[in-house]
């Protein structure tokens, strides 16, 4: 009997977002200009993620937009303002070893899906064993509805663990590679004049962005607000840890774009965010030792809050405890992404161009 | 034929998406080009791990309806009519075929609703958060080669990494030769 | 007056979800209409002109079907502020690309596009 997804409207999405994003790799594969190039990266990423949407995937599809279409696109719009914006031309007969290669690897990978379960199969071994497992326990030995949030911060809180300690190395490399943004701060600091009533005005300001402070003034707080709402709904609904972390390191740098880097290093200084970052990682080993400490293993949060009665044991379930365990590694994991992220873009914003403009 | 194709068409897309990417990272010498691709085949690698999750009438992977502590219109019909609404945690032994007479289709044992498989979305979203420290990384290094080569060429990295190693080979042997 | 509002209500339970339908279908055919207009116009105050008003008024139709089509009350009130924060931000993008291209130097194209057949001026 025929497994295939008898509805036709997830047909159509697929097909039909499938065949933009080819399009998009094609044309980015065709282009030269890198700035036309990172713009439509950020819109392969978008797509994407509504491609996630319509495969039921939101808690992805949430963090691809968050992170890929977000952070993505401005970490690579400011390394591509430090380096260069064209690429050069290959020659053609540069172009058909790896032309074939990738015809010759995609048509090898082709012949092994025949092998690979049916698209939307429910008996696969992928969704039959420990998939449906986590959705038969998550109520009663976590209780929260979002079950991609009880796998991620309770099931397997190790790997976020190893992803919140990847996401700060990278924090901290950068940083290291790139510096703290203290350049900015040395140079093209002008002094305040007077305007013609009389008030000190700093002379980088222009009257062109009056339009774009006012409204980020108006919008900067609710982003800021929207990231803690993400954070605290991650159990309920889509959301979580990672997400919230973007989308607040993503209000700084849009303080940052339209107030300059150094009212925004004056506002958020540059070591706040890697104390933020540094503390995140500590809260969330922290608690893991905690829970180690009181008779629990290593990250077990059943014992967070050690249960009273003495007859506990490893099939009895402790879900306030579990609730406790995860908004505290989920609050570790939003301070270490979002601290990594700001210092990643001060890095990038602060480090002043040495190549002048006769170079490009 | 056509059932065949339907059930695997998704894969075959993606893997077009796969090379694609694969291509630019192997064919362009500018480096950030050479990152994008390489972004461009991580984000294909992302939509094939979440095309083995889905699962066909399911929905987002978060419970609902009756599965959710008895919620929703049907459970409180139920409740009036006396039978109990929450969900049975079941220790794995079932095999995942639910009331639905299908094959491979209908809710796993214990539950009321269809869910798509969370797990590779678990992994997914790890994976999603790892490629944007990567590509931060990358970008920082390729800052730094332009401010030491004055290109971002591949090509003209080699060449100039080429030149100074023989004028340092060139140093040296004069410098034994006067010696 | 109560069997008014009655009537009214049951009414708005039967067209609530073919009115609904027909919001979403306008606003996409409003975004391909916005789209068109990106790929004809020739330059880019014109282009961003197309698009900014008919991206904004899409985006809008849409919520307002989808408000029509919400379940809940809950799910409405949601589509409000998104709806609310769409105004806002989308307009300022806008705004912003028009001021970046303004800054940059970029003058508007003053004239007859190529397409009459007659040679720039």
């Amino acid at each position: 009997m025929s497994v295939v997804n008898p509805d036709i409207g997830v047909l159509l999405v697929n097909v039909t977002l499938l065949a933009l994003l080819f399009f998009v790799a094609i044309a980015i594969a065709r282009l030269r200009s890198l700035f036309a190039i990172v713009m439509l990266t950020g819109a392969y990423s978008l797509i994407s993620a509504m491609w996630f949407v319509a495969v039921d995937a939101v808690d992805v599809a949430f963090t691809e937009a968050a992170v890929g279409a977000g952070v993505s696109t401005v970490l690579m719009l400011g390394a591509m303002l430090l380096t260069a914006r064209t690429a050069r031309v290959e020659p053609n007969w540069k172009r058909l070893g790896p032309l074939a290669v990738c015809l010759v690897t995609g048509a090898v990978l082709i012949y092994a899906t025949i092998d690979l379960p049916a698209f939307g199969d429910a008996d696969s071994a992928a969704n039959s064993h420990v998939g449906a497992m986590y959705l038969q326990r998550t109520a009663a030995e976590i209780d929260i509805p979002n079950v991609v949030t009880a796998v991620l911060a309770s099931y397997r809180g190790f790997d976020t663990l190893g992803e919140t300690a990847v996401v700060f190395a990278a924090g901290l490399a950068v940083s290291l590679l790139l510096g703290f943004g203290e350049r900015s701060l040395s140079a093209s600091h002008k002094p305040a004049r007077a305007n013609l009533k009389g008030v000190l005005v700093p002379s980088n300001k222009s009257d062109h962005h009056v339009v774009l402070r006012v409204v980020a003034k108006v919008l900067i707080p609710i982003v800021m607000i929207y990231a803690l709402y993400v954070h605290f709904h991650g159990e309920l609904s889509a959301g979580g840890g990672f997400q919230a972390g973007t989308i607040f390191a993503v209000a700084i740098v849009l303080y940052s774009l339209l107030f300059g880097i150094t009212a925004a290093l004056d506002a958020f200084p540059v070591i706040w965010a890697r104390s933020i970052a540094a503390f995140g990682v500590l809260l969330y080993a922290g608690v893991g030792f905690w829970a180690l400490m009181n008779g629990g293993n290593y990250l077990d949060y059943d014992f967070v809050l050690p249960p009273d009665d003495p007859d506990y044991g490893p099939e009895d379930a402790n879900t306030w405890s579990q609730h406790v365990g995860i908004i505290l590694i989920e609050l570790g994991v939003l301070f270490a992404v979002a601290g990594s992220l700001i210092s990643i873009f001060y890095a990038f914003a602060g480090r002043a161009p040495e190549i002048r403009d006769e170079d490009w | 034929m056509f059932e065949f194709i339907g059930e695997r068409y998704n894969y075959w897309m993606i893997i077009g998406l796969m090379m694609i990417g694969l291509y630019i990272t192997f064919q362009s010498s500018n480096l950030i080009k050479r990152l994008t691709g390489l972004s461009i085949f991580q984000t294909s690698v992302f939509l094939f791990y979440v095309t083995l999750s889905k699962v066909n009438g399911g929905s987002a992977p978060i419970l609902f309806g009756r599965d959710w502590k008895g919620q929703g219109k049907k459970a409180e019909a139920e409740a009036a009519n006396g039978a109990t609404g929450d969900a049975v945690a079941t220790p794995y032994g079932g095999d995942g075929h639910g009331d639905a007479g299908a094959v491979g289709y209908g809710p796993v044992d214990g539950l009321y609703e269809t869910y798509s498989n969370p797990l590779p979305h678990v992994l997914i979203l790890t994976a999603i958060v790892v490629s944007v420290a990567t590509l931060s990384l990358g970008l920082a290094l390729i800052v730094r080669i332009r401010e030491a080569y004055g290109s971002i060429e591949s090509d003209d990295v080699a060449r100039a990494d080429l030149e100074t190693a023989l004028a340092e080979a060139a140093d040296r042997d004069e410098s034994e030769a006067t010696a | 007056m109560a069997e008014l509002l009655e009537t009214l209500l049951s009414w708005f339970h039967v067209v609530r979800e073919p009115v609904g339908g027909v919001l979403l279908v306008v606003g996409g055919l409003l975004a391909i209409v916005g789209a068109v207009g990106l790929l004809r116009f020739p330059d880019i105050y014109t282009r961003l002109h197309a698009t900014s008003v008919t991206d904004t008024g899409a985006a809008t139709l849409m919520i307002v079907g989808m408000i029509l089509l919400s379940p809940t009350g809950w799910v409405a009130l949601k589509l409000v502020f998104i709806w609310v924060f769409m105004f806002l931000a989308n307009p300022t993008a806008s705004h912003a690309i028009a001021n970046a291209a303004y800054t940059a130097g970029m003058e508007p194209k003053i004239g007859p596009s190529g397409d009459t057949g007659e040679a720039d001026r």
